[in-house]
């Protein structure tokens, strides 16, 4: 079974929210805190290699964008994936869903042969939660959002599709394009011979003339007319007490005083 | 599309009736269509779905366009994109709305793709330019860090619209208004996907989203068994149990009751954080609240920036002293 995931880098998006700043319509990368793989992404990693587990096959890992620090892409090497692809190139760096799914479909072609493509729900920087769907739309594939779980049998896959009531379970037909969700199960560490494997491995880089990418196409749909900070006017009244017990029930008289409870 | 024109509300019904999120949409709507001058019409798809037209009508629309068709029943994306990419060039609308809910965020952005434009997803408000007539589609990045403000220059301008974060208009029933039905005409063959089973996972008590009373608890409750004595308070004010992700996650509660960007939007008269941190995905999903209170061991957690009642220290000795009181004062 061929498997391609598609696994975006970001700022880290468990940095301090106080870490987080915007500047000129832009976010700073925050200071010490290294990017990451997006979470999803990882989670979509972690279901290619549970299929792997099971039935065999290749995981390829594609990832799109400028300043990719090997580290942080070879992540998913490390975790069990057996070949990295990155389109790294500075046309990529205003890229939204639109150009990103475009260029990420050509990649796709480019690499050929597979059965199952994988995204995560949303990339953790722009919460997008689109070039899955654009990548589905654009190969002509049929696609599922929101896995929980995946499981392959001949050129079917049997899908748990989460929604706020619990689940549905949807079959699908392969080749076919599917996003998936952190209730999948927690990503896997890295092992030791992974690391070692990993760092051996050298990424195939291609530039936009190497997917035949038509540069008009790799600007803009959505524009940014501005970015911005919510103002959260936060105070909060702190209770305390002689003792933790007596803060606790001096709280709830706090309230009923004022009339919440 | 030189000649877009209106605002198409796509109005998801469940029980027979619209969806909350579908009266939002409609009274927003409707203040977008005042503002381009132009119409604001709805879109009913599913199997049995006719009856609703005229609560559509009494929510604010104009137009109602009924595609029903037993195939229709359940959500399969490849059928609701054909319906929706052929009413979309029949009517040529200049805004498409849709719910942010398991639906619309796998129908709006197939249908853009296919219709070779954009759509924000989770807007949180919407308007139109007073100059250049375009949509400004507001939504939260970056886990809520941030807001973003999108505008597209080709049509349909498509959006999706968190829950709770418009109004709906006060339904009149006496309301006047056109109701169209347009054929599926689906080629079965050409849907790709097939719904098995539906499973409910059911949670005691009361539904979290409509719950007044919201306590939840995070990874500092750690494990199953503190999450008896969140549901000790929250029976005393009969709320509902929330959870952060990890707490889901680590199989403490049901991820049914994860709050937060990709869980559930809560907004409760009160919500009560337990040994949760605030991080801004958990509180994308609670800020809502009109009263939050926490409960935390560390003074410097970023839930202390949006409650407005805390108490610092160890839950298990904070929180049991809090419920006893509140025990007595709601039965005394
Ligand atoms: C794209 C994306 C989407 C996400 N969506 C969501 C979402 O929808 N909902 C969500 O919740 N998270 C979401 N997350 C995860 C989120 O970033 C945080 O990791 C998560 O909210 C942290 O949960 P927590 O506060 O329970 O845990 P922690 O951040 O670990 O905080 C635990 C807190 O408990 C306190 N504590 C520990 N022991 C005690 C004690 N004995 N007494 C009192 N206090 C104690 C600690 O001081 C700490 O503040 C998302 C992440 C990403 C990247
Ligand atoms: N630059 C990228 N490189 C690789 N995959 C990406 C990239 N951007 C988005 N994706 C994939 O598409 C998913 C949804 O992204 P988004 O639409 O940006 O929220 C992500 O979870 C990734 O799986």
């Amino acid at each position: 079974m061929n498997i391609i995931v598609c696994a975006k880098q970001v700022i880290d998006p468990e940095a301090p929210p106080a870490s987080f700043k915007v500047e000129a319509n832009k976010v700073m990368p925050p200071a010490g805190v290294p990017p990451v793989i997006s979470p999803f992404d990882e989670s979509a990693v972690e279901a290619a290699l549970k299929l792997k587990d099971a039935k065999g096959g290749k995981v390829t890992v594609l990832s799109l964008g400028t300043n990719l620090l090997r580290d942080v892409v070879k992540k998913p090497l490390s975790m069990g994936a057996d070949e990295l692809v990155l389109l790294e190139d500075p046309a990529f760096a205003e890229g939204d869903s639109y150009s990103i799914a475009y260029a990420l479909s050509l990649a796709i072609k480019k690499i050929g042969a597979f059965d199952l493509i994988l995204c995560g729900r949303q990339a953790a920087d722009w919460d997008s939660g689109q070039v899955g769907l654009g990548v589905a739309e654009i190969l002509g594939l049929p696609s599922i959002t929101l896995a929980r779980k995946i499981e392959v049998t001949d050129s079917k896959a049997k899908v748990e599709r989460i929604n706020p009531d619990g689940y549905d379970v949807i079959e699908i037909s392969l080749p076919a394009l599917i996003t998936v969700s952190n209730e999948i199960g927690a990503p896997r560490y890295p092992t030791m011979k992974g690391i070692m494997a990993a760092k051996r491995k050298e990424p195939v880089v291609w530039k936009p003339a190497d997917i035949g990418a038509d540069p008009a196409r790799l600007g803009r749909r959505a524009k940014l007319v501005k970015l911005f900070q919510p103002v959260r006017e936060g105070k909060v009244e702190i209770i305390t007490g002689e003792t933790p017990e007596e803060a606790g029930a001096k709280l709830a008289l706090k309230l009923r005083e004022i009339k919440v409870l | 599309m030189p000649d877009s024109k209106g605002v198409l509300v796509h109005a998801e019904i469940a029980d027979g009736k619209l969806c909350a999120i579908a009266t939002e949409m409609l009274g927003c709507g409707r203040k977008l269509a005042s503002a381009l001058g132009q119409e604001l019409a709805a879109v009913l798809i599913g199997s049995g779905v006719s009856n609703n037209a005229q609560e559509a009508i009494a929510f604010g629309a104009d137009k109602v366009y009924v595609i029903d068709d037993p195939t229709l029943a359940d959500y399969r994306t490849d059928a609701y994109v054909s319906v929706m990419e052929k009413l979309a060039k029949q009517v040529t609308p200049q805004v498409i709305l849709l719910g942010q809910t398991s639906t619309g965020r796998d129908l709006a952005p197939r249908l853009a793709f296919r219709l070779n434009t954009a759509a924000t997803l989770d807007c949180i408000a919407l308007d139109i330019d007073p100059s250049s007539k375009r949509l400004l589609q507001t939504k939260p990045v970056y886990g809520g860090n941030a807001q973003a403000v999108f505008t597209c220059d080709t049509d349909p301008q498509i959006a999706t619209v968190r829950s709770k974060a418009m109004s709906a208009l006060p339904q009149d029933a006496s309301r006047k208004g056109e109701v169209i039905t347009i054929a599926a005409g689906l080629d079965a063959s050409a849907i790709r996907t097939t719904v098995l089973n539906k499973v409910k996972e059911q949670v005691a008590g009361i539904k979290l989203e409509d719950a007044s009373v919201v306590v939840s608890g995070g990874r500092g409750i750690g494990g199953a068994e503190g999450f008896k004595q969140l549901a000790e308070l929250a029976q005393a004010l009969k709320g509902a149990i929330g959870a952060s992700r990890p707490a889901c996650d680590s199989g403490w509660v049901s991820d049914a009751c994860q709050v937060g960007l990709t869980g559930k939007l809560v907004a409760p008269d009160i919500y009560i954080a337990v040994g949760i941190s605030g991080s801004s995905q958990h509180l994308a999903g609670c800020t809502g609240a009109k009263t939050i209170i926490a409960f935390n061991k560390d003074p410097d957690a970023n839930i202390f920036k949006v409650a407005h009642y805390g108490v610092v220290g160890d839950w298990k000795v904070t929180l049991p002293a809090f419920t006893k009181k509140v025990k007595e004062l709601v039965s005394g």
